[in-house]
């Protein structure tokens, strides 16, 4: 079958085979690679975009299900010459190492940041723990988050 | 084809200063091509077969289901491997698909290629073997007794008689952690017109896997190319080889690109992990707590292949009394086989498995000598000018253990009880204990580890300097693997030779030599030392081709005036140089374990503070501060992140990570039940960096990425046995040992 949503403001038409995941469809058909897969069920965040607003771990939404929707990706946030802010603030503040949760953290960041501008430590915390990173001990994302969100790092 | 190996753009920034990483950009925007994301349009998806026993006789083996599904070009078992159906670091006896009898859950029997993931995965799944299941060996001391020993090492320095007045013994156990990098093994192979093959997969080192997939495909070594590509961390299950000669042997058969990604399930069996531990030990002072005497034994679980066990073992020896000096060491460790998972290469290498159990010794020494624990330390401490208690080395690099003590102990500390709001208490929200009974607890904990290969071993990095019109292009084979080696050769690069515009550039093995492993902490030293002097070749040619007595981006200076700009220095006349650069000889110990195996050392110390609950056996930590010694510190930012990121990995040791095994089975190979530290899991981090420059590193710079994990994890556990009066002598450390109902 045929799937039919928006992806970054822009139509578009995936085939979609049985079962396979937002995620599979995104990176594999549709060649948006920004999306990570590093679990495949729903724990690690690496694959978080979000559809119709929702924040979304797309390995555990069904691509069929997708049809209709409004999926924003991590390519869709940078303009052409420029960073969204949440990306800047990662590169500025050492939050990206190996960069593989990067991705995720970032979509996550920016609809944590739309929905509320100044969060406390313990907001940025709880909305970000759906988010694995290995590399950096979330002392740099932290750092990253507070220096955007008003509230003093 | 659409790979690239990544490269860097450029970014001013000299050592010393927190230079941004030059892939930071790609990276947040999603468009950093990571081994998972190479691919082709002609390519074919690869599949595994795996053993789903721990140990067995494979009774039958029937490819022809998998073979007649449409899609399916490939399917390959153990006599299609050309070469040696064997592969090894050290010693090759892995196989690279298992011929006969499986010896772990999770070995490779078959490997499959078919027109999509899908049908690839159904073709595994068709592939028919049967087993005759055979008693699996899982336990250590039996592998032990029955003499299934890959390495034995022991160190017996001093006076066998002699001893002293205060003596503490205890018994300790480390579990099997799992790396658990985000990027999981993945790769693509494409096969030349000549019978050759190009491969670009996840590695620590492509030099060494060049050598050993040249053997396991039966080619001559010009004919493999292995190209680094996009990681998503490696924390050493990189070291050892995974899908690279599958990916090989499937494009060479199907004449088509061939890719793989491992899931997570896959990527859990596949690696190598920590090696679980028991040690033995028996600690003896003076009066004073001046240390007299320390015995160890320590056993390792290696698993089935050799992999990198001798060398963890014998460093889980040499670091077996810790940063400390003792006159009287009789330590000895044996690396035994099992059919539990793989073990070899983690963050810490055996260090981190003794310094559980020294570290919880020290704490005890200090109770029987009524004594301050950091003062023990204090007066024990090795420095330079000491010799390392186990094999005798003198100390002649700089080694501020005093000074990393007395930083950590010298931060300030939070209130001594927890506070009342609930969610900084354990359980959060959910805590049902009132929150006055929750007890807060502080520990100490302090590491060594050496820095680069031992033992005698030619250990060398190659690098390529070349200065164009253009600017500067750094050439290695040294693997960024997330912790910005990028960032350090360019600010390498332009320290000296003044040129801003420095590009990095990842070779593969037929374009550059070797730049030796990317782990042991080794390669700002190896790599950046070869980066260094291959520079600083550059700039004399370049002043001395213009008679000049400075180089900047504007060209070569005489007297305040530039004389000669890029272009007219080489534009069309490049200036290249090339450095194959080694650190001082160190050689094998004699049959005592005495010598000077060693190049240097660094030292790290924690403090933990945790709040338990000692109803639930919950456990919050409140924070946890850091002392690192670095030499000098040439990027402090990407330092702070190393510390804070190796330390988060010590704290998961501590508290929550273990592969938990049946039978040699893997039950939680999954991150829904392999937990690793999350956001709310993290305390605050404060690091010191602590500089006293070595003579070797460029600019005095020292290797210590593997500090961090070392020392976080007995710090840890220390903070809950202070808080608890638990003897907590096992990792991680789990509610059921905290309540007592274990
Ligand atoms: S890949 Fe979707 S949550 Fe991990
Ligand atoms: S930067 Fe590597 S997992 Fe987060």
């Amino acid at each position: 079958m045929n799937v039919h949503f928006t992806v970054n403001g822009e139509e578009r038409e995936a085939a979609v085979q049985g079962p396979e995941s937002l995620l599979f469809v995104l990176r594999e058909r549709l060649g948006l690679l920004g999306a990570k897969d590093a679990c495949e069920q729903g724990e690690c965040g690496s694959c978080t975009v979000i559809v119709d607003g929702d924040l979304v771990c797309s390995c555990l939404v069904m691509a069929a299900d997708a049809e209709g929707t409004e999926v924003l990706t991590v390519e869709g946030l940078a303009t052409e010459d420029e960073l969204h802010p949440v990306q800047q603030a990662f590169v500025e503040h050492g939050a990206v190492q190996c960069g593989f949760c990067t991705p995720g953290f970032v979509v996550a960041t920016a609809h944590l940041l739309e929905h509320q501008p100044a969060p406390t430590e313990p907001e940025i915390r709880e909305a970000l723990s759906g988010n694995i990173c290995r590399c950096t001990g979330y002392g740099a994302l932290l750092r990253a988050v507070q220096s955007m969100g008003g509230a003093s790092p | 084809m659409s790979v690239a190996p990544p490269d860097a753009t450029t970014a001013p920034g000299r050592v010393g200063s927190s230079t941004l990483r030059p892939d930071g950009v790609p990276k947040t925007k999603g468009a950093f091509a990571y081994a998972s994301d190479l691919q082709d349009e002609r390519m074919l998806w690869g599949a595994t077969v795996r053993a789903p026993l721990a140990r067995a006789r494979i009774t039958r083996l029937d490819i022809a289901p998998a073979l007649a599904i449409v899609g399916v070009h490939a399917v390959l078992t153990a006599e299609d491997v050309p070469g040696l159906n064997a592969m090894g670091q050290i010693v090759q006896d892995r196989p690279v698909l298992a011929e006969n009898e499986v010896t772990y859950w999770g070995q490779p029997i078959a490997v499959v290629a078919a027109e999509d993931r899908e049908t690839a995965r159904r073709a595994a799944d068709a592939v028919i073997v049967e087993y005759g299941e055979l008693e699996p060996i899982t336990d250590l001391v039996e592998g032990h007794e029955r003499g299934l020993v890959f390495r034995e090492h022991k160190a017996r320095r001093g006076d066998p008689e002699a001893h002293g007045e205060v003596a503490v013994e205890g018994y300790y156990e480390v579990g099997t952690q799992d790396q658990a990098p985000l990027g999981t093994e993945a790769g693509i192979a494409f096969p030349d017109t000549e019978g050759g093959v190009d491969v670009y997969a996840v590695s620590q080192w492509i030099h060494v896997d060049h050598e050993q997939i040249v053997d396991c495909l039966g080619l001559r070594p010009e004919q493999v190319r292995v190209h680094p590509a996009g990681m998503g961390g490696a924390f050493g299950s990189r070291e050892d080889l995974s899908l690279q000669v599958h990916l090989c042997m499937l494009a060479l058969h199907t004449g088509r690109p061939v890719r793989m990604v491992y899931d997570r399930q896959e990527s859990f069996a596949s690696h190598v992990h920590r090696h679980a531990a028991r040690m033995w030990y028996r600690h003896e002072a003076d009066r004073d707590g001046r240390l007299v005497r320390v015995e160890a034994r320590v056993l390792l679980d290696a698993g089935a292949y050799t992999e990198t066990s001798p060398a963890v073992l014998n460093n889980a020896v040499y670091f077996a009394v810790g940063p400390y000096q003792c006159p009287n060491v009789f330590a000895e460790g044996y690396a035994v086989q099992t059919n539990n998972p793989p073990s070899g290469a983690m963050r810490g290498f055996g260090a981190v498995q003794s310094c559980f159990a020294y570290e919880a010794q020290m704490d005890r020494l200090a109770v029987e000598l009524d004594m301050d624990p950091v003062e023990l330390r204090l007066l024990n401490a090795l420095e330079t000018g000491d010799r390392l208690a186990t094999t005798g080395q003198l100390i002649e690099e700089p080694l501020p253990t005093r000074a990393v003590i007395e930083a950590v102990r010298s931060l300030p500390v939070d209130a001594d009880r927890p506070g009342n709001d609930p969610l900084g208490l354990p359980g959060g929200t959910g805590l049902t204990t009132p929150p006055n009974s929750v007890v807060r607890g502080v520990g100490f904990a302090v590491g060594i580890k050496n820095l680069a290969f031992s033992e005698g071993f030619d250990d060398y990095a190659d690098a390529r300097v070349v200065l164009t019109a253009a600017g500067v292009e750094v050439h290695t084979a040294a693997i960024e693997v997330g912790q910005g080696m990028v960032t350090i050769l360019q600010q390498i690069a332009r320290t000296v030779l003044g040129v801003d515009q420095v590009a990095v550039i990842f070779d593969d093995t037929s374009l550059i030599g070797s730049a030796g492993s990317t782990s042991a902490s080794r390669q700002t030293q190896m790599a950046g030392g070869a980066v260094y002097r291959a520079a600083a070749r550059v700039r004399e040619e370049a002043l001395r081709r213009a008679d000049g007595d400075d180089l900047t981006g504007a060209g070569v200076w005489r007297d305040g005036t530039v004389v000669a700009t890029l272009e007219e220095l080489c534009g069309s006349d490049p200036i290249e140089h090339e450095v194959r650069y080694r650190h001082i000889e160190t050689a094998e110990p004699d049959e005592d374990g005495q010598g000077s195996p060693h190049v240097d050392f660094s030292v790290a110390a924690h403090r933990a503070i945790v709040d338990v609950d000692p109803e639930l056996g919950l456990v919050k930590l409140v924070r946890i501060d850091s002392a690192q010694d670095v030499g000098r510190a040439l990027n402090p930012q990407s330092i702070i992140g190393q510390i804070e990121g190796g330390t988060m990995q010590g704290v998961g040791l501590a508290v929550m990570e273990e592969l938990v095994l049946d039978r040699g089975r893997v039950l939680n190979a999954n991150f829904t039940d392999y937990l690793l530290p999350t956001f709310l899991d993290a305390p605050p981090v404060q690091s010191v960096i602590v500089e006293e420059p070595g003579s070797w590193g460029p600019f005095g710079a020292k290797g210590f990425s593997e500090l961090p994990t070392i020392s976080s994890t007995p710090a840890v556990v220390a903070a809950i046995r202070a808080a608890t009066g638990k003897a907590l002598t096992r990792v991680p450390v789990r509610p059921e040992h905290i309540v007592g109902i274990e």
